[in-house]
């Protein structure tokens, strides 16, 4: 049967539109886009496109605000080094403890340097504390980097609202929008958004291709140094393929924006609702009024996520999990904790993460699938007796060293 | 995901003695939800002969997890208590034919339910002496709660010291960071309690007080190559391996590794790994190298 991509917030597949849109700069147009000969000419035409049709995805006012990077990693590491080093006087950053680790463990590392990190504590249901944020809005602060959608509940955070507050104070602010742009309407130019990241590989882009947007008159520090690609502001050859499919694929996403709110978003309640009928002892994670429309993060109750993804992985189905086992560490995701997910739900977090690729036919599959594999799971967990959590307390789970 | 082998997965997917066991008379739990793994031994002992007629398992945990039970009672069914004490965690890996290093843990809770379940049953308390930390080195599954231990009980000051004595950083180096981070908290602390004065730096060099020691006759020298190479035996028998000088030729010493170090991908670093030593003991470059290239030398 036909595999079930339901991980679309880790990576996704380019659409043939984009690849096809990419293919001719490998092979007929393979000149430097510097160069003076005409093998090179057409590069330079197309990369402006491709600047001016992400500059329409974002709403930016222009298109010398868009500069090419690797992805998201080096936009958001880009972005908070930038505002630290174009401000000496200001040593602290405000963040969020639930950001992607491009964001948090660079932030540790500056920790080590002796820069200052507040991270905004957030609630069960993932939401930022406002009265927190504002209380730190000093002239010490360099930059606000907080990220516009999360990665594993899909929570949103109202960075434009937080943008008008760091803005008041002269600080700059930054959003890593990597999972929100293409699936939330963004128009940079009525907010105060200072930096904004972006991946290609997450809106039907290739890997490796990504942009950090830096509005006009902000104060700014490249991260490398060499030619005069991207206005020197991030030397090295252009990734023209990368350059052009991302452009092709901004346009796409345009086009697909209403879709996202509506049949993505459909498929995505249908998924979850079924599946929460069906097994017992299960709960959403995140924000359930505010977030993405194409993820859905259900905590399943004394099993452990990685069983849950390899029997799945086994029926075609693909998904994602917090959980420790996954990742190689011992703890759950940083997000499920620092929304207080209980220990013996938080390992068995699952996300699902769905594309404007799938079907109804394909989320039916999986909430049939489900129910079994939970059951399957719970069958040989200690802390499951016939049917619900083990109560009979010579039963109970006791380890010798507890 | 995991580059679990075809052996893991086959016992993942069709898990053996899974769920409870009723006529058990004795039991072991292991680990704890919070850690994400938990795991409840269950076996029928023959009181007459001590033999485990039946073991069952209930765990909560990963594929690897599941996957090491499974192992675990395959493998103790039919032993005598006595021989099950002797199964190692690296006798359930091996089972499997092997275990990714952030996996290894899984075969260390097996070992431990099966100690606990034998406490059990002969009624005596079991204590789990084995901590877990942050996965460190992953060419050789090293936490960070053995690096703390070693380090501290042996008073270790630099990086290379924690590779001589753990194996932790020996082979592709990308660890090496993460394990200066370590030394430099226990130094820290160290210090603190005033044990000693200053503080050692973590990115110690060779010192070079070694490559300054007076010249050996060649009797003292190819005893010191011995005494070296037996002080690194120890840590190759761990890993069923050995090692044997074949012969010493200039500044090539020619070794024979042999069982389980033979042909395995961390030859090369674990000969690195020697030859640091014995530069350091020597005071003079030496290279080590597999007896196979004799032949070719003469
Ligand atoms: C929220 C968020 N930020 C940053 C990244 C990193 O992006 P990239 O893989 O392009 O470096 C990701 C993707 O993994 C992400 O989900
Ligand atoms: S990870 Fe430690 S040497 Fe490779």
């Amino acid at each position: 049967m036909k595999p079930i991509y339901l991980d679309n917030n880790a990576t996704t597949p380019c659409d043939p539109a984009v690849v096809a849109a990419m293919l001719p700069f490998f092979t007929e147009q393979f000149g430097n886009a510097s160069s003076i000969h005409s093998f090179g000419n057409q590069v330079g035409v197309a990369i402006k496109k491709a600047r001016a049709q992400i500059q329409a995805l974002l709403g930016a006012e222009h298109d010398s605000e868009i500069i090419f990077t690797s992805g998201g990693t080096e936009s958001d590491n880009t972005a908070i080094l930038s505002a630290l080093k174009a401000q000496p006087d200001r040593n602290q950053i405000i963040t969020t403890v639930v950001e992607h680790p491009a964001v948090l463990a660079f932030c540790d590392r500056l920790e080590k340097e002796g820069y200052v990190v507040h991270k905004l504590r957030v609630d069960g249901r993932g939401r930022l504390d406002m009265d927190e944020y504002r209380a730190l809005l000093t002239d010490r602060v360099a930059i606000v980097s907080v990220m516009w959608a999360n990665n594993e509940t899909g929570t949103i955070f109202p960075v434009e609202e937080m943008a008008e507050y760091a803005h008041a104070r002269g600080i700059q602010f930054h959003t890593d929008a990597v999972q929100a742009v293409g699936k939330l309407p963004i128009d940079l130019k009525r907010t105060k958004i200072d930096m904004l990241s972006l991946s290609g590989h997450k809106l039907h882009a290739p890997k490796g291709i990504g942009v950090l947007y830096l509005r006009r008159g902000t104060r700014f520090r490249a991260l490398l140094h060499g030619g005069q690609q991207e206005r020197s502001r991030r030397p090295g050859t252009e990734n023209a393929p990368g350059i052009i499919a991302l452009g092709k694929a901004a346009e796409l996403a345009m086009q697909h924006m209403e879709t996202e709110n509506t049949d993505v978003r459909f498929l995505r309640d249908k998924l979850e609702k079924g599946i929460l009928a069906r097994v017992r002892r299960a709960f959403p994670n995140g924000d359930l009024h505010c977030r993405l429309p194409n993820t859905s993060n259900i905590a399943f109750e004394f099993v452990e996520g990685e069983g849950i993804l390899l029997l799945l992985n086994k029926l075609g189905i693909a998904a994602s999990s917090g959980s420790a086992c996954t990742s190689g560490s011992l703890e759950p995701s940083h997000v499920m904790r620092a929304m207080g997910i209980p220990y013996t739900a938080a390992h068995g977090s699952i996300r699902f993460s769905l594309s404007r690729y799938n079907t109804l036919d394909e989320i039916e599959r999986v909430i049939e699938a489900v129910p079994p594999i939970i059951a399957q799971l719970r069958k040989i967990s200690p802390y499951w007796s016939e049917s619900g959590p083990v109560e009979d307390p010579n039963k109970l789970f006791q380890p010798a060293y507890a | 995901m995991w580059d679990y082998t075809e052996k893991v997965k086959e016992h993942f997917f069709n898990p053996r003695n899974a769920g409870p066991l009723e006529q058990a008379n004795a039991v072991g739990d292991v680990g704890s939800i919070q850690c994400g793994d938990a795991l409840r031994l269950m076996l029928d002992v023959d009181p007459e002969t001590e033999i485990i007629r039946d073991a069952r398992f209930q765990t909560f945990g990963c594929g690897s997890a599941i996957a090491s039970s499974s192992a675990l009672t395959e493998i103790v069914k039919g032993k005598t208590l006595d021989e099950a004490l002797k199964v190692s965690n690296q006798d359930i890996a091996a089972f499997l034919d092997g275990l990714p290093p952030e996996k290894m843990h899984c075969s260390v809770m097996g070992r431990e339910a099966l100690q606990a379940a034998i406490a059990n049953y002969r009624g005596e308390a079991w204590k789990d002496d084995h901590e877990e930390g942050e996965l460190i080195c992953k060419c050789y599954a090293i936490d960070s709660a053995l690096i703390e231990r070693v380090v501290r009980e042996n008073g270790l000051t630099t990086l290379e010291q924690v590779t001589h004595f753990t194996k932790a950083g020996g082979a592709c180096a990308s660890c090496h960071e993460k394990i200066e981070d370590v030394l430099i908290s226990i130094v820290a602390a160290r210090c603190e309690a005033g044990a000693i004065e200053a503080a050692p730096v973590a990115t110690a060099v060779v010192t070079p007080a070694a490559v300054e020691k007076p010249r050996m006759t060649n009797l003292q020298r190819m005893r010191k190559i011995e005494e070296v190479i037996e002080s690194v035996r120890p840590m190759l028998q761990n890993d069923h391996g050995d090692i044997e000088v074949v012969d010493i030729v200039g500044k090539n010493i020619y070794v024979n590794l042999k069982g389980a170090c033979m042909g395995c991908a961390l030859e090369a670093a674990t000969l690195g790994a020697i030859q640091q030593k014995l530069f350091e003991e020597l005071g003079e470059y030496v290279r080590l190298l597999p007896a196979s290239q004799l032949e070719m030398a003469r």
